[in-house]
């Protein structure tokens, strides 16, 4: 238990480096809109979404109205509900408390790195398993009692979340010295490079990478982020065909 | 709409989302077919969002080798495929930026 929590916080730790300069950014970014301080680092924990509160604040900053403000965090977070989907077989055992923390604490990072573990070998019978066997396994009355790998999960989704607050706060209160020319905001881009790039294990994969980036420069001018839920969308079809012909 | 009200309702909808299928799936289990498509979760969305910031900037489309952005991209992308290492990928890619940007941008 403890070991697969600071095992989960080992494995998000590198992330974090890219995470860090971007909260910063959006601190800076929150202030130069004309949110207050106090809103700009409840907001961090209110919504906990990086892009789509990077988003948020450039509709606050130009006086968009709050439905619509509303309505472009949901679509720009609409790919979280992909990652509810990708995880809920494997924490589906546990308790309902659980299940309404780690659904908080879930983020782009988090979903990638605790995936990665629940889909490495574990002792303790996954739910993937086809046999009826591991699913009364998993729903019994011992509920997935071998299986911690929720810690891991809450491991490095907590530290992140901690990352996000601080840095948010030094982007608050240091804003000012951190120049644009810097381009720390490309660390968004760098984080997610070194999240994929070594989850890619096969030409399907690589298949539906490819095909989702392509649509996503295509459509890139699509209002309140339509392009990315349609890459996605894209890159899923894609690599399911591609897998069905391999 | 207040700015803490328009924050709490964009917080609970985020939230909603997040729960949605930890909630729905907890009840019923997935047909093979999603739990396939599910796979490509990951490489679907979060390549689109790389493209994204590497082939596009406040002024537009950007595809060619004036892009500081896409050369820095395509190092990082490199390092992660050789090195596995986020840590090097992230650090690697910044200093890449920096360096195509110098020489750009002069």
């Amino acid at each position: 238990m403890k070991n697969e929590f600071f095992s989960g916080i080992k494995g998000v730790f590198p992330i974090l480096i890219g995470v860090l300069p971007f909260g910063m950014i959006f601190g800076v970014l929150a202030l130069g809109a004309g949110i207050p301080k106090g809103a700009a680092q409840a907001m961090s924990a209110v919504v906990f979404a990086g892009s789509s509160q990077i988003v948020m604040t450039q509709l606050i900053g130009g006086g968009a109205p709050g439905l619509v403000i509303v309505l472009t965090v949901a679509i720009v977070n609409l790919r979280h509900a992909l990652y509810s989907a990708s995880l809920a077989p494997y924490v589906r055992g546990l308790k309902p408390a659980w299940k309404w923390l780690l659904a908080y604490l879930l983020t782009d990072e988090a979903y990638v790195v605790s995936i990665l573990h629940y889909e490495e070998p574990y002792s303790a019978s996954p739910p993937s398993g086809n046999t009826e066997r591991d699913l009364t396994a998993v729903e019994g009355s011992l509920p997935a009692s071998h299986d911690f790998r929720h810690w891991y999960f809450f491991g490095a989704a907590l530290a992140l979340w901690t990352t996000w607050q601080l840095s948010t706060a030094v982007g608050i209160f240091l804003g000012a010295i951190i120049p644009s020319s810097w381009s720390l905001d490309f660390t968004l881009a760098l984080t997610f490079i070194a999240l994929v790039v070594p989850a890619l294990k096969n030409r399907a994969d690589l298949a539906a990478a490819l095909s989702a980036g392509l649509i996503a420069v295509a459509a890139y001018a699509w209002p309140y982020k339509l392009g990315l839920m349609t890459a996605a969308f894209v890159g899923i079809f894609v690599g399911m065909l591609v897998e069905s012909k391999t | 709409m207040s700015l803490w009200l328009t924050m709490i309702f964009a917080g609970m909808v985020t939230y909603a989302i997040r729960l949605s299928f930890i909630l729905l799936i907890g009840i019923r289990e997935p047909p093979d077919l999603v739990r396939r498509a599910l796979r490509y979760v990951p490489p679907a969305v979060l390549t689109a969002i790389v493209f994204q910031e590497l082939f596009v900037s406040n002024s537009g489309l950007n595809i060619s080798l004036g892009n500081p952005r896409l050369l820095a991209g395509l190092v990082a992308i490199f390092v992660a495929w050789r090195t596995k290492n986020a840590l090097l990928t992230i650090v690697v890619g910044m200093i890449a930026l920096w360096g195509f940007q110098a020489f750009l941008w002069g």
